[in-house]
């Protein structure tokens, strides 16, 4: 498993980038992966996110854009205002988590 | 240590540049299970970034058409991958049968409703468009049609619109 450096921070990725361990997250280091990709984050981006967080431990699996906007209450253009083009996979980027794997 | 923390950083490659990419979908089939295929793909198109328009045309009309739209159904008659005899799928109330069962699987994965289903593709940025011809032989138009449907176009439009898309018929 590679080994890469995000600010300050060492972190475990699979080969995309992705975090592998759920438990080397916390929101300095949110922010910094954020920022790697170009989004500076707002509490809107947080609520979004800590949603994220908190629902993989429960799931098994990262929720898809659909499962963020329903449970949330973030409406699906908002999310592609706040992580534009591809939210879901950006927003499991910043959280820490795998890419969903569900269709929609 | 010292060697790893000069190392680029392993970071995604979201591909934010504009690549151009654009999808046409045309949607010709009116049956519940014909209509998932292209709003799936459409909506996963979307989440990548890619510009997205889908045709409604012929039978598919029924997927943007309001009095429709929610009661699409899905039979077995002339589908062998249902596994069960053809003749079943005749009986009195099968298609009604075959419908609901189909809708409740579909809604425990979580995957929308026909109607919202279009309404997260709006949302997500994705574009409606319904068949000229098609309306004209229904005589259908904007009133009977969901009202996020960009207009009712001539195939020469929906092809020009298009222009350099890639190109799925369902």
């Amino acid at each position: 498993m590679p080994v890469t450096t995000i600010g300050p921070i060492q972190v475990h990725v699979d080969a995309e980038g992705f975090l592998t361990d759920y438990d080397e997250w916390d929101e300095r280091l949110g922010t910094e992966l954020a920022a790697q990709i170009g989004i500076e984050m707002t509490p809107a981006h947080w609520q979004a996110i800590r949603f994220l967080r908190a629902d993989y431990p429960e799931q098994g699996e990262t929720a898809t854009l659909r499962r963020v906007s329903t449970l949330t209450g973030i409406p699906i253009k908002t999310l592609f205002d706040l992580f534009p083009k591809k939210p879901a996979k950006k927003m499991a980027y910043i959280a820490g988590l795998p890419k969903p794997r569900g269709c929609v | 240590m010292t060697t790893m923390s000069t190392a680029p950083a392993i970071i995604p490659s979201f591909d934010d540049a504009e690549t151009g990419r654009k999808l046409a979908i045309i949607c010709s089939k009116g049956n519940l299970d014909m209509a998932y295929p292209g709003l799936i793909l459409a909506n996963a198109a979307l989440g990548e970034g890619v510009e997205t328009h889908l045709f409604f045309t012929f039978w598919g009309f029924d997927i943007i058409t309001k009095s429709h739209m929610a009661e699409l159904k899905f039979t077995m008659l002339g589908n062998t991958a249902t596994h069960l005899p053809q003749g079943l799928g005749g009986l009195p109330g099968m298609t009604a049968m075959a419908t609901h069962k189909m809708k409740k699987q579909i809604a425990e994965i979580g995957v929308p409703t026909v109607p919202e289903f279009l309404e997260q593709i709006v949302a997500s940025g994705g574009h409606l468009w319904a068949c000229r011809m098609s309306a004209d032989m229904m005589h259908l138009d904007e009133d009977d049609l969901y009202d996020a449907v960009e207009g009712i176009i001539s195939a020469a439009d929906f092809i020009e619109k298009t222009d350099g898309a890639q190109l799925l018929f369902i």
